[in-house]
């Protein structure tokens, strides 16, 4: 394989387990204060990229305006999600929360394709689809957009876990959410700074990404599966090992694609991951003693 | 008092309902998918199958007697699929059936109706629903193998020789992709990479980069919506010149709005409903297709698509063999279905016979180029 070929399959693999990788981080930061699954967070990454679409049409203000109140818009839907259905029944167990972020899943996509059908939908580039040539391969601006921002929204993560009251705050919560409260920090409101953040990391995701690969009321399933994978592949309480457990699943997957065969592409990456799972149970960068669910 | 109203408000009720027509209808049952993966099939199916209702019923109906259609919709699911056949068959006695969309669907219940000898009339592409042949089965749509020759003898007069294929693995993909095979050797050509999609697929540079390795004359796509879209666009962002084909399964004004530019310069067969209009004045679909696709247009205030036109033929040809029977029974329609030679619907100008119950070939396809977001009619 030359260089130009490798360089080939390695951007398509970045660019798309981008987008994993942001909705991984998403499943993360929602399990770290509350030990849920959110199955609803594919449908965050499909309202980043639909509802911008939606915004388009409706208000036409442009593009970085379209993208920014989809992101804000599907913020606020994590927000209501925590409010509506997650809080009244938080004393519930797990699994009974699980469940109902299925139920919301499922309502959330039923809404999107009531309201603006079940076609397939694109957003313009953000600067041009002139393909930029690198060492025998071709990369799309789009893709440079991608690996940009995710990379962006990671760094401003990591700053704000490490760095801010609010974060650590979180990060008391998920650790231990009785002595977070004899803190005084106000666990609901923590719970529902998850829900928010999560929605946020995962609509900018589906937002950057529709440009290339197009978006409907029902992507979220795959990307939300794909995302669950790489938490898997990454570690389900490390939110960064679920980042890059996202990109290296887009990466393993376009290498798969590539070279042996594409009709074993989805194959291939849970294969994988089955493989870590008996090799590395708490994933590439988890803590080997991470009590799972 | 009260009796009285409520004898008023009966005779009113009853009076309202059947002043116009003395006879029982003729109920033609359909299966279709109107939600669901297939809906942007089923729902032109399904909006057709009402104007055509209200058209005819408008024009005296049947043999005189109203024309009632019974739709089902299958959800794109196999089961929901069998038990609307079963409800047709057995609740609803209709004497002919229309169905389904998906060719997948088509075969769950294509036993049902044979064995109750109720003809069915499918709106799937699969040649498998009419060979072997089934005497109680036809369908509308043309098939795969029509598009592939269409593809190929374009190709040959363009002198390509090593092509590559990009198929969509669910079943539309895996039919194509088996044409493919077949008829690649047979026109001499050789077939350098056979790479697959998954229909959800989003990013497909490394099956193109893979291809590109290889450096064939031309690439034949065979997906529907969005997949082909995708990979339109991936093309021109990997810089590739390769000449793309793509199947008639994206012959709809749909899949240019999605790959926007990159669908410049792609080459597809399509039924002559996409470029109706471009056609010669003499050619004898174009006043039925120009005439479809404004009646449709003008109800549905939405665009008209070829999926339409197939349940529009299904349609006609039932009502056309219930025309020349005199009657509406199960076996007279059959029979009749059989023997319809030269019938222009929107897909074709239907041969039927005993042993062809498809009754199109590849001269109901057109090649046909994009070109500044439109299409344009390749002269055949």
């Amino acid at each position: 394989m030359d260089l130009g070929t490798f360089l080939q399959f390695l951007a398509a693999g970045l660019t798309v387990g981008s987008t994993y990788g942001l909705a991984a981080l998403g499943f993360t930061i929602i399990f770290n204060t509350t030990g849920i699954i959110n199955f609803a967070q594919g449908e965050f990454v499909m309202l980043g990229g639909l509802l911008a679409v939606v915004f388009m049409h409706w208000l036409d203000p442009g593009l970085p305006a379209a993208v920014i109140l989809a992101v804000l818009a599907t913020t606020l839907v994590g927000l209501v999600m925590e409010r509506l259905t997650i809080r009244p029944v938080q004393h519930t167990s797990v699994i009974n929360l699980i469940i109902v972020t299925i139920g919301v899943s499922i309502t959330i996509r039923g809404l999107m394709m009531l309201l603006w059908g079940k076609d397939t939908y694109v957003l313009p580039a953000f600067s041009g689809t002139t393909p930029i040539p690198l060492l025998g391969a071709t990369i799309a601006p789009q893709s440079l957009w991608i690996l940009g921002i995710t990379l962006l929204v990671l760094a401003a993560m990591r700053y704000f876990f490490s760095r801010t009251i609010f974060g650590r705050a979180m990060l008391a919560c998920s650790f231990e959410p009785k002595a977070a409260r004899l803190m005084g920090i106000s666990v609901e409101r923590m719970v529902m700074a998850s829900f928010m953040l999560s929605a946020f990391v995962g609509a900018v995701g589906g937002a950057i990404l529709t440009p290339l690969t197009m978006t409907s009321y029902d992507v979220g399933v795959l990307l939300g599966l794909k995302g669950f994978a790489a938490c898997i592949l990454g570690g389900l309480g490390n939110p960064f090992g679920a980042a890059a457990g996202g990109l290296l699943l887009g990466v393993l997957e376009a290498f798969g694609a590539g070279l042996i065969s594409s009709a074993y592409k989805d194959a291939i990456a849970f294969v994988v991951i089955l493989a870590i799972l008996l090799w590395r149970p708490s994933g590439l960068f988890g803590a080997p003693d991470t009590e799972r669910v | 008092m009260t009796r009285y109203l409520l004898a008023l408000a009966t005779a009113f009720v009853f009076g309202a309902a059947s002043p116009v027509w003395a006879a029982d209808p003729i109920k033609i049952g359909a299966i279709l998918s109107a939600t669901g993966p297939a809906s942007f099939l089923g729902e032109p199916e399904r909006n057709t199958l009402h104007m055509l209702q209200d058209q005819i019923n408008e024009q005296g109906g049947l043999l005189g007697r109203p024309l009632e259609v019974i739709i089902y919709d299958d959800e794109t699911e196999v089961n929901k699929a069998v038990s609307a056949a079963n409800r047709l068959l057995s609740r609803d006695r209709v004497v002919a059936a229309i169905g389904a969309t998906t060719s997948g669907n088509t075969l769950a219940i294509m036993p049902r109706f044979s064995s109750a000898q109720i003809p069915l009339v499918s709106m799937a592409a699969a040649e498998r629903i009419v060979k072997p042949l089934n005497p109680w089965v036809f369908k509308t749509p043309q098939s795969d193998r029509h598009a592939v020759i269409k593809i190929l003898e374009h190709a040959k007069s363009e002198a390509f020789s090593n092509i590559a294929i990009l198929t969509v693995s669910d079943g539309f993909g895996q039919a194509g992709r088996e044409v493919l095979q077949e008829l690649l050797p047979a026109y001499g050509m050789n077939m350098v990479a056979d790479e697959i999609y998954g229909p959800r697929d989003t990013d497909m540079t490394p099956q193109l980069t893979k291809i590109r390795g290889l450096n064939p004359d031309a690439i034949i796509v065979w997906g529907t919506n969005p997949g082909p879209a995708v990979i339109a666009r991936n093309r021109v962002q990997l810089g590739m010149q390769t000449p793309m084909y793509m199947s008639h399964g994206v012959a709809s004004k749909r899949f240019i709005e999605l790959a926007g530019e990159a669908a410049e310069g792609l080459i597809l067969p399509a039924g002559r409903l996409a470029v109706a209009d471009q056609l010669p004045e003499d050619h004898p679909q174009k006043a039925l297709l120009l005439e479809y696709i404004q009646a449709y247009e003008a109800r549905f205030n939405a665009e008209v698509s070829t999926f339409g036109g197939y349940a529009y033929d299904a349609m006609m040809l039932i009502a056309e063999a219930i025309n020349r029977a005199g009657e509406a029974t199960p076996q007279a329609i059959r029979d009749n279905l059989e023997q319809i030679s030269g019938f222009i619907g929107t897909g074709g100008i239907f041969e039927m016979s005993a042993e062809d119950h498809n009754g199109l070939d590849e001269r109901a396809f057109v090649m046909v180029r994009i070109t500044g977001g439109d299409w344009e009619l390749l002269v055949e």
